[in-house]
């Protein structure tokens, strides 16, 4: 499988996270959000801004109980808690915002 | 973490068990380092008693300053310092390990307990689950 932009193909897995992560770039993270239904705010990007942060200190994708605690340690708890991150990514904050974000699956999301 | 029974709060659901996880190999070579890992993350995600004990060539697991590039490798040791957000805080490695080769704990890149090999036997004794790779 892949993603087309701009005459480029971007492999992704069967689930479409992508499988380099060095293909990532706001523009190819646009299009996954439009797959997704996802119409990327401000909001939006501080999650995935925070996700590719995450991975680059841990090399890991957080698993969901992860990320909202850890969100709420840098970003305050009106935004590390479960109904603002759903509200954001409906389909679940942990597996939708690594595919925006570029990133693997999160380890143990089922 | 374990202050309480469950956190699902049905009477259904399970009890809290210990889970030791033993690694004993070096880190790159062969997956079980990494795929013991996963298992520990997954464990951890399922609100579980989840403690690590290094032993063997396992200690190399957590060596600072690991290169991997001309191995072709990712190197996966920087989520080894994710555990503490999982709540995986109990990290053990065996001093006769880390002696016979030349390793003490400020060699490695998260704080660790470190153990005799008779201490690390009392406190496998004690888990309900003791995972090797």
């Amino acid at each position: 499988m892949g993603l087309e932009l701009s005459g480029r193909t971007y492999d992704t897995d069967e689930e479409g996270y992508l499988q380099n992560l060095s293909d990532w770039s706001e523009e190819v993270a646009n299009l996954i959000a439009r797959q997704e239904d996802i119409d990327m705010t401000p909001n939006h990007w501080e999650v995935v801004n925070f996700l590719r942060e995450y991975y680059t200190e841990y090399q890991i994708a957080p698993a969901i109980r992860v990320l909202t605690k850890a969100i709420g340690k840098k970003l305050g708890p009106e935004k590390g808690n479960n109904k603002y991150l759903y509200e954001l990514f409906p389909y679940g904050p942990a597996k939708q915002a690594c595919k925006i974000a570029g990133l693997p699956k999160p380890t143990g999301c089922v | 973490m374990s202050e309480f029974e469950n956190d699902a709060g049905g009477e259904s659901a399970g009890r809290i068990k210990k889970f030791m996880f033993v690694n004993r190999k070096a880190p790159y070579g062969t997956i079980y380092a990494l795929e013991g890992l996963e298992v520990v993350l997954i464990a951890a995600a399922f609100d579980q008693d989840v403690s690590l004990a290094f032993v063997d060539d396992g200690v190399y697991q957590l060596a600072k300053g690991q290169q991997t590039k001309a191995l072709e490798i990712k190197n996966f040791s920087p989520a080894y310092r994710a555990l503490e957000g999982y709540d995986v805080e109990k990290l053990y490695a065996e001093r006769e390990s880390l002696e016979a080769r030349g390793l003490a704990a400020e060699d490695l890149i998260v704080p660790v307990e470190v153990l005799s090999s008779t201490e690390l036997a009392e406190l496998m004794a004690v888990q309900d689950v003791v995972i090797s790779s």
